[in-house]
């Protein structure tokens, strides 16, 4: 048997065969993992925003997102914030929705908004603190 | 040609409701919740940029009874899942496995929930009492200026 130069855990028949059933590696794991990390930071910083300057009324509002730090945070907070939800909304409609049709709709319409949704968010963010 | 009925699981009714499973599927419906409000937001911070006539629907809702048990209820998602989900980036990092350290850990998570969800509770009140009390100062029996405040920051409506 001839020992391969390469470090490798799969046994040949794993590696014949790809990714199998599942269709996909671990892509979404890691980055459902990496955006709940940013986002525990990120919605903290959220809420107390929100409790203490932003709930009043729109020119106080206005004022906080107009500040850069501010400005960078919340568009880091909604940018992460969605993709994070997509991710896992994608995965309930995987677990719960079985009609191909269904489910094909459900997840490009999650996709989709979702995109639509963080072009909105960037696009007002940056409208306020652009001036 | 024969098809054979998949095997099916047995059905959820025959388990017992146990702190493990109810924490998990609380951790999805939590996750749906804050998607839903992400969408909230994004219409929040639209309606700021680019339309402020009708940024008085949110402030307006802020303040209804509705839009305060919406808030709590969002609060409460929001601090569950924030707490469980550390709980999971622990599991994924292979500690807190064994069945005394998984139901520990549960009771610790839904305790913090329902603590800081008290805490914005309380802040919530708060914004309803300073409304009432300035209502009671403005000596106006038909039209009320109502002013709520937070922090520095206050606004009025016109009744
Ligand atoms: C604030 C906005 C957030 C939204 C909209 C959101 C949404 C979601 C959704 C929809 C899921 C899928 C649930 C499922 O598959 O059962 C999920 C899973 C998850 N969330 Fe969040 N989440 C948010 C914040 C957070 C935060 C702050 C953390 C930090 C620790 C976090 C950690 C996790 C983890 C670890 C999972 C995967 C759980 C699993 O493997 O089943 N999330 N989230």
């Amino acid at each position: 048997m001839t020992v391969s130069s390469k470090k490798t855990f799969r046994s040949p028949l794993k590696a014949s065969r790809g990714l199998g059933s599942a269709k996909d590696g671990t892509h979404h794991w890691v980055v459902q993992r990496l955006s709940a990390i940013a986002l525990i930071p990120l919605s903290i910083w959220f809420v107390y925003a929100l409790l203490t300057a932003i709930m009043a009324d729109a020119n106080a509002a206005r004022q906080f997102v107009a500040q850069p730090v501010n400005a960078i945070l919340l568009f880091l907070l909604v940018e992460a914030m969605l993709y994070h939800g997509a991710l896992g909304v994608q995965v309930v409609v995987e677990d719960y929705i079985h009609k191909p049709c269904c489910k094909i709709t459900a997840l490009v319409v999650v996709k989709l908004g979702t995109v639509v949704l963080m072009a909105a968010a960037a696009l007002a963010i940056g409208k306020i603190a652009l001036g | 040609m024969t098809t054979h009925p998949r095997p099916l699981s047995p059905h959820l009714q025959v388990y017992k409701p146990q702190i493990t499973s109810l924490l998990s599927i609380l951790h999805r419906l939590t996750g749906l919740f804050l998607s839903l409000g992400s969408v909230i937001i994004v219409a929040w911070l639209f309606s700021l940029a680019f339309a402020p006539e009708t940024y008085g629907i949110f402030v307006e809702s802020a303040h209804s009874l509705l839009g305060k048990a919406f808030l709590l209820a969002w609060a409460f998602c929001f601090f569950y899942h924030l707490s469980n989900g550390i709980r999971h980036l622990f599991w994924d990092m292979g500690r807190g496995f064994e069945m005394k350290n998984v139901r520990r850990s549960g009771w610790v998570v839904i305790s913090t929930a329902i603590f800081l969800t008290a805490g914005i509770g309380c802040n919530l009140m708060y914004y309803t009492k300073a409304s009432v009390l300035s209502q009671e100062q403005t000596a106006q029996p038909t039209i009320a200026d109502v002013t709520y405040s937070v922090g520095t920051y206050s606004v009025t409506v016109t009744y």
